[in-house]
């Protein structure tokens, strides 16, 4: 289970990361952060937004128009 | 230790500048966008609002969008795309569809509004930079604008483009 859940479905660029970016702040270093997205772009933002902050994208996946990403934030 | 503690700034961050000069509702959202993504990716951001971009700093916005001398502006309507022609776009009362029409789309779409994003990039602690000269030939107050720019003319800008790693004119 993830420390947190973002439910960023139906939301279009760029808000899936910034509101990925504030919920960041509440979860622990180390901690993990799910988000659920329905806004194809969110893959390839994700992964943008993963190497460009240093936070880690442990999973991306897809279950039909749902993407979900699992992000582990880093110091 | 890479983030301090005031606001999750990061030292020896990227910085971006912005300068921001068209005040339509399609023309602001790139600016927006762009300073909010990158605030969200640890960029340091700086907003210069100058000619109809100081207009994007009012307390109310009351955005349009105007199909008049805007060929690429194709609604999507009944599978098609339509765009107007300009003397179809010149009739009053054109606009104020169209931007009812636009404004229809970004919500049925989960795009952000414009308020919504430029209070998400003040809460990133984006700079936002009011141009003085444009206060002054359009006669706006900093009491007509929102809480958080500061007022600045064009040395003030540079002095910040000039430690940038992006600068960008929209």
């Amino acid at each position: 289970m993830a420390d947190q859940v973002l439910d960023a479905k139906g939301l279009n660029c760029p808000l899936p990361i910034l509101k990925a970016k504030k919920a960041l702040k509440d979860v622990p270093v180390g901690g993990t952060l799910e988000i659920l997205a329905t806004d194809p772009g969110a893959v390839a933002d994700f992964n943008a937004f993963c190497r460009a902050t240093g936070n880690e994208l442990v999973e991306s996946t897809q279950d039909k128009d749902v993407y979900r990403f699992l992000i582990r934030r880093a110091g | 230790m890479s983030e301090q503690a005031s606001g999750g700034a990061v030292a020896n961050a990227k910085t971006m500048t912005i300068i921001v000069t068209k005040g339509s509702l399609d023309w602001a959202y790139p600016p927006f966008i762009l300073a909010t993504t990158a605030a969200a990716m640890n960029v340091e951001v700086t907003m210069f609002f100058t000619f109809y971009g100081l207009t994007l700093l009012l307390k109310k916005l009351n955005l349009q969008v105007s199909p008049l001398g805007n060929p690429g502006m194709k609604m999507p309507m009944m599978g098609m795309h339509i765009g107007l022609p300009n003397i179809v776009g010149a009739i009053p009362g054109v606009d104020a569809a169209c931007t009812a029409m636009m404004k229809n789309l970004i919500q049925k779409k989960g795009v952000a509004s414009i308020e919504e994003l430029r209070a998400a990039a003040l809460e990133a602690d984006v700079k936002m930079i009011a141009c003085q000269m444009t206060l002054d030939l359009f006669e706006y107050k900093m009491e007509d604008m929102i809480e958080g720019p500061t007022v600045g003319g064009a040395a003030a800008y540079m002095e910040q483009a000039l430690k940038s790693d992006i600068n960008l004119f929209i």
